[in-house]
């Protein structure tokens, strides 16, 4: 388990990395903190020749709140959200899905837009950044653009991220006191990869709910969103009923692969039951 | 101070909790190499050519050997429980000619640093023409090699009238149960690094473990060396679970390098070798008949079952299934038994021993029939079995069996006794309301419990050597090892209760073939019992000793002096008495033998939690009662309980090998192949008790390195089942989610 030859950059400003990746392209890997990364290199399943280690850039780190969204900077690692990092229910959202990520260790290290780069269906920022409907945005040498999260994620381990592109930022919605968040996964051992997992958002006026998301994950080659659990919420009160109903039909539009651990049938009846903990959640 | 019955703290921990412990991969010699395997990545193949010469070119390159550089070399023997017909199917150190397992290794290459050598190892191309694989051992036996089936033996046992019991039954039971494949994975992956002594003009291996004496001569006469110019030498060691310090191919090859090359040649094993290469473990699948009267006793089991052996028979040749065989009746009287174990070869990694082998397997097959009676006669699960027990005054009790090559006597038990204290230490019947009344809220919990009677303190001998230094320091050399269990702490501790000084002043040298000529090492939870017999031996020899030389100098009555009394210290008894012998230091040998072993006993009872959405498991309470005789250190004991239930929860609800049909691994990594956590593990309850010392050694031990694991399986694959309120039958380990919601989905369909 040792890695095949690569060559290391370590660039110090954000101009150099960009710079490195317009010369190198698919060649170069960028690494953040490396908790997919180097295991897949030392699988040799993974093998860049050239890496490209972001770790001494500046301005990469931290959340804000700008324009009524939450910008997160790509290296802000996944132990950063453990606490809310913002007052409303997106900061209580993010802190509940953080304790779902792996371990003390990888949190500590593993950063939000590696995880979201590295778009693995299983990765709960990935399950977040495609449910909330997220921007991504992304630098490269010539410029920068914002792609939304219906367009990044392709298919696994394949995002719309040019070979010279570095993620710079991902933009979630700042929800208002009006909106109520849940996050439900069920993983076989404490955190390993889920089996499925489900990110609701709802937006209640007048006690119905008006706007509803709904992201799933660990279920197909990219995460998804289900419109069918979101159109079984809309115009209605929020209740236990409603939260199965909603399940049911978020189950019943999917069709997940099966794997040692479970088959397409059993995610299924798993994606039901996580949809409706999210949203019994949201309005606990 | 610190003598038997203290929860001492570890002698062994200052450096391991320092940061100071030397395991396999820190031991470094000037100009090592280092040797990466190249494995098959066919399950099953002929080998048509290897193409090396890439790799040689590669930079770094020292050689690269393939099976024909080695043919020579036999194929490795077996250590124990050798029966007629199984050495066709040992396993040769590198393959030759045919592949048998993904993993299988096919060459090596020996380069000056592990990247070059992994780098080099790809370059090894392997040109294998498929064969089929056989992935089952329950299908009739194939072909293994021309003139040889797949059935490598067959292990039969029984005793009693088993036509007479099914004639007089009220009842017959027919279940099969089946143990996935799943094994002992030791935080330290394995590790050997051989070693020329050019200045002692001898090879030696480091990162030895387990049994260093055994694969001393094993692996001498492999190399066709004298064994007095082959040691090996044990240092931390990191867990072993009967798996790790076997002779494996690996250990094997770095010895043989080193002698070829005349440098030191070091293989550290990773992650997915480990799971691919070590020894796996279990995979049995069991079809029982039992006859049983209408009270629910049982009076006959005949039991066929099938051992899924891997691609060859290493070390432990038929061990697993004569211990299934041997040990399967348990702590019942079943006055009428036939078993009958078939050894068949697969295209999987080759089998072996883990923690509690055969017994595991065999008590989840026991346990589970015990409770399916009671279910099938609407009997309580605890009466079921209490009707069941041999009765104390039965004991000893000669079983009718062999096991590991002796009778099996249980020599002391009251089973039904410890049955009695478990019921009252957690008070079962409010226990078993609270849970009842949870059921009826809604919640799907449950209780199980499984008896067990374990096996320990394998003879044949243990050789210890004590020596006094005139400083007063004790030095006990003997030939088990550690593997990280205590053997240290607890050696010192017996010989300061005997010797009266402190623990602390003892030190205990273990795994070093060149201190001492024989050992037996540890395994088979022996150390305790036969160690600590031959320790105590020793001590008393020179307690003697001592004490004479003491009333002699101080012209007094032998039978009133103590040591401790005696105001002589004891360096300067010792070094007076070291003076009459004409000896640098005072030293005494002791040789404990024994041709039985010694059986202690116990049972599991599981808390489990039932997710009616995700099917997922939770155990919320695991309570272990365990009979160990006599606990030299309760803390010790404690521990190995602990460890051993967090690995039977693995087993029962997590740790399983899957293969594809066509042979290739698919849980060759932590992400697939999953050992419980601190999450999944509850803290383990343990009830350590002294009822039934053991009358066949010195001290009344019974060995407690295995009764944490034995019953876990069958403890909770019966909670499970209460907790669901017995809709479906659980017949395989381990239970995964995935396999309980296909139950109940068939139990609500049918």
């Amino acid at each position: 388990m040792k890695p095949a030859a690569f060559a290391y950059h370590r660039p110090e400003t954000r101009a150099e990395a960009l710079a490195l990746l317009a010369e190198h392209g698919e060649e170069a890997k960028i690494i953040a903190g490396g908790q997919s990364l180097v295991p897949a290199m030392n699988f040799r399943l993974a093998r860049p020749p050239i890496l490209i280690d972001i770790n001494a850039v500046p301005g990469l780190d931290g959340v804000r709140e700008e324009a009524g969204q939450l910008v997160i900077g790509a290296r802000t690692r996944h132990a950063t959200f453990e606490k809310p990092v913002t007052a409303g229910p997106l900061g209580t959202l993010l802190a509940r899905v953080a304790a779902n990520i792996a371990h003390t260790p990888i949190r500590s290290r593993g950063s939000w837009g590696g995880s979201v780069s590295h778009a693995d269906p299983a990765s709960e920022w990935c399950c977040v950044t495609r449910g909330l409907e997220a921007e991504l945005v992304a630098e490269s040498a010539t410029g920068r653009r914002s792609i939304p999260a219906a367009d990044f994620f392709q298919t696994i381990f394949t995002t719309a991220l040019r070979p010279d592109e570095l993620l710079a930022e991902i933009r979630l919605p700042l929800f208002g006191p009006d909106w109520h968040c849940g996050f439900a996964e069920y993983a076989r051992r404490a955190g390993d990869f889920a089996l499925a997992m489900a990110v609701v958002a709802c937006r209640v006026e007048g006690g119905v709910i008006r706007e509803a998301r709904v992201g799933l994950g660990g279920i197909a080659s990219t995460p998804v969103t289900s419109p069918e659990a979101v159109a079984a919420l809309l115009g209605q009160a929020p209740s236990p009923a409603l939260f199965a109903a909603a399940g049911a039909a978020g189950a019943a539009a999917t069709d997940p692969d099966g794997d040692i651990h479970a088959s397409g049938e059993y995610r299924q009846d798993l994606v039901k039951a996580m949809i409706r903990r999210a949203l019994v959640q949201a309005f606990a | 101070m610190g003598g038997i019955g203290r929860s001492v703290t570890r002698l062994e921990d200052p450096p391991l909790l320092r940061g100071q412990g030397r395991f396999a991969a820190d031991i470094r010699f000037p100009g090592e190499l280092h040797m990466r395997v190249v494995r098959s990545p066919i399950a099953h193949g002929r080998i048509l050519e290897i193409d090396t010469a890439d790799a040689l070119d590669s930079p770094g390159v020292v050689a690269v050997w393939t099976g024909a550089d080695v043919a020579e070399i036999p194929p490795i023997d077996f250590r124990q429980m050798r029966i007629p017909g199984l050495g066709d199917y040992r396993q040769p150190i590198l393959a030759q000619g045919m592949v048998r397992y993904v993993g299988e290794p096919v060459a090596i290459v020996i380069a000056d640093s592990p990247y070059a050598a992994e780098d080099a190892a790809e370059l090894v191309f392997a040109d294998i023409e498929e064969l089929d694989p056989v992935m089952t051992a329950v299908q009739s036996p194939g072909e293994f090699a021309p003139g040889l089936t797949t059935e490598a033996g067959v292990v039969r046992k029984s005793y009693g009238d088993l036509p007479a019991a099914f004639a007089a039954a009220a009842h017959v039971f027919e279940l099969e149960l089946g143990v996935g494949r799943h094994t002992g994975v030791p935080m330290e992956t394995r590790g050997a690094i051989g070693y020329w002594n050019a200045d002692l003009n001898r090879l030696e291996m480091h990162g030895a473990s387990k049994v260093p004496h055994a694969n001393r001569l094993a692996i001498a006469k492999m190399l066709s060396l004298p064994p007095e110019q082959f040691h090996l030498f044990e240092g931390h060691v990191g867990g072993g679970f009967g798996i790790r310090g076997e002779v494996y191919p690996e250990d094997v090859l770095a010895c043989l390098a080193a002698l070829r090359l005349k440098r030191p040649v070091k293989w550290i094993e990773d992650r997915k070798e480990h799971l691919l290469a070590a020894n796996h473990s279990r995979d049995q699948l069991h079809r029982l008949r039992a006859a049983v009267d209408a009270n629910g006793v049982v009076l006959g089991i005949e039991d066929e079952f099938f051992v899924d052996q891997g691609g060859y028979v290493r070390t432990h040749a038929s061990t697993v299934t004569d211990l299934t065989a041997g040990m399967l009746p348990g702590p019942y009287r079943v006055p009428a038994f036939a078993a009958t174990g078939h050894i068949r070869l697969t295209n999987k990694t080759p089998a072996g021993t883990y923690r509690a082998p055969g017994r595991y397997e065999g008590t989840f097959v026991r346990e589970r029939l015990m409770d399916h009676v009671a279910d099938r006669l609407g009997l309580d699960r605890v009466e079921i079995r209490r009707r069941n027990l041999i009765p104390a005054e039965q004991i000893p009790f000669r079983r009718g069996l062999d096991a590991l090559g002796t009778e099996v006597v249980y020599d002391s038990a009251d089973f039904a006794g410890l049955l009695a204290k478990l019921e009252a230490g957690v008070d079962l019947p409010a226990l078993e309301a609270t849970l009842a009344a949870r059921r009826a809220a809604g919640e799907k919990v449950g209780l199980g419990l499984a008896y067990f009677v374990e096996k320990s303190g394998l003879g044949p001998f243990d050789d210890v050597i004590i020596t006094i230094a005139a400083t007063g320091a004790v030095e006990i050399v003997t030939g088990a090892a550690s593997v990280g269990q205590g053997v240290e702490t607890v050696m010192a501790q017996v010989a300061a209760s005997v010797l009266g000084v402190a623990h602390t002043d003892c030190t205990v040298v273990h795994g070093q073939t060149d201190r001492i000529a024989r050992g037996m090492g540890a395994f088979a939870s022996r150390v305790t019992v036969m160690t600590g017999a031959a320790v105590t031996m020793a001590a008393e020899k020179l307690k003697e000793r001592l004490l004479a030389k003491a009333a002699q100098l101080l012209q007094g009555d032998r039978a009133s002096i103590t040591l401790d009394g005696c105001g002589i210290p004891l360096g300067e008894l010792a070094a007076a008495c070291a003076a009459d012998d004409g000896t640098p230091a005072l030293t005494a040998e002791a040789s404990f033998t024994t041709d039985h072993m010694t059986y202690p006993y116990g049972v599991h009872l599981a808390v489990v939690r039932v997710d009616a959405e995700t099917f997922g498991m939770v155990v919320e309470r695991f309570v272990v009662a365990f009979d160990v005789g006599r606990s030299v250190n309760p803390m010790l004991v404690e521990g190995q309980i602990h460890g051993g239930a967090a690995q039977g929860i693995g087993g029962a609800l997590f740790e399983e090998f899957i293969y594809s049909e066509d042979g290739q691994p698919l849980s060759a990594s932590f992400a697939d192949y999953l050992m419980p956590t601190l999450n999944e593990v509850p803290m383990v309850e343990s009830l350590v008790l002294e009822d039934a010392p053991s009358p066949i050694n010195p001290l009344g031990v019974k060995g407690a390195g295995e009764g944490g694991i034995t019953a876990a399986g069958a403890a909770i694959a019966s909670a499970i089942e209460n907790a669901i309120q017995y809709r479906i039958n659980i017949a395989q380990l381990p239970v995964t989610p995935a396999r309980l919601r296909s139950m109940l989905q068939q139990a609500s369909g049918s």
